[in-house]
């Protein structure tokens, strides 16, 4: 059978029981450390638990053929986003929350409801979605395609993100100085 | 071969966490994480409509949603540290005034 340009055969028996293997695992590890973030009540356990998360979601990228997004999911967000979190927790020193009493009555309504709303979307989900099952590494990602789509076709949203990065390098920095040393600098100008 | 709603799922029960952890958590920076836990959500659904339908285009678009998670990130963090110092708490049920 001829497959167009950049489109994968469908894998053998094993290669198909080893990618609903590792996806399950992953995926598993994925919702235990989103469900530790919820649970923890020190901001850094929360932050550690969020960056297991970050690098099993950049497992499933791989799994999805997606390279570039699992390289790029690595370094920004599990390298500069929450190593920027952890310096925030700990330069304000933040220690335990403290838990506010909720409403029992929300409790009792709101977590069974939850549950069974996410279980009646899931079923659905799998059941109903008319979707085709995704190939072991379907999408055919190379770096210069992403290249020739990232700084050719959508080179305009690509300059505005970088204005809108500059914008909040000099937001931070404004928000984050101290206002004393905003008007020490005033004076000496 | 894993179906694409296995994917969606998962991508769902990412977003209800970060969902529920923006509503229950009590500590700033934790409902910060929170979003970042929704936005990660989202773009696992992206990567997977991109592999089912084999549209390189939803990586780039992975791509642009975490560059603006990271420069909200960044400001969001900012706000966070200028709260601190004027009120000292990191508790949001104790920021509830507009004015300083």
């Amino acid at each position: 059978m001829k497959l167009p340009p950049g489109r994968r055969r469908y894998g053998s028996v094993t290669e198909n029981m080893l990618h609903l293997v590792l996806f399950s695992v992953f995926g598993l590890i994925c919702v235990a450390g989103a469900i530790n973030l919820l649970v923890q009540t020190h901001p850094i356990n929360s932050a550690l638990s969020l960056v297991v998360v970050m690098g099993s979601l950049a497992v499933e990228y791989l799994l999805l053929g997606a390279e570039f997004v699992a390289a790029v999911q690595v370094i920004v967000y599990a390298g500069a986003i929450m190593v920027l979190f952890v310096f925030v927790i700990m330069l304000l020193n933040a220690g335990a929350e403290e838990r506010s009493k909720g409403s029992i009555v929300a409790l009792m309504l709101g977590v069974p409801g939850m549950l069974v709303g996410s279980i009646l979307t899931a079923w659905i989900l799998v059941k109903h979605s008319g979707t085709q099952p995704v190939a072991l590494g379907a999408l055919p990602g190379h770096p210069k395609d992403i290249a020739q789509l990232l700084f050719h076709d959508f080179l305009l949203p690509f300059e505005v993100t970088s204005i809108l990065v500059l914008i909040a390098i000099m937001g931070s920095v404004v928000l984050a100085s101290r206002p004393e040393s905003i008007e020490k600098t005033k004076k000496e100008n | 071969m894993v179906p694409l709603s296995y994917y969606l799922v998962l991508s769902g029960i990412l977003f209800a966490c970060g969902v529920t952890g923006f509503l229950i958590k009590r500590n700033i920076i934790t409902i910060f994480m929170s979003i970042e836990l929704m936005l990660n959500g989202v773009n696992l659904s992206f990567v997977a409509f991109a592999a089912q339908w084999h549209a390189l285009s939803g990586q780039v678009f992975v791509f642009f949603v975490m560059v603006v998670a990271a420069a909200e990130a960044a400001v969001g963090l900012a706000i966070i540290i200028a709260v601190f110092r004027t009120r000292e708490t990191l508790n949001v049920d104790k920021v509830d005034l507009l004015k300083l």
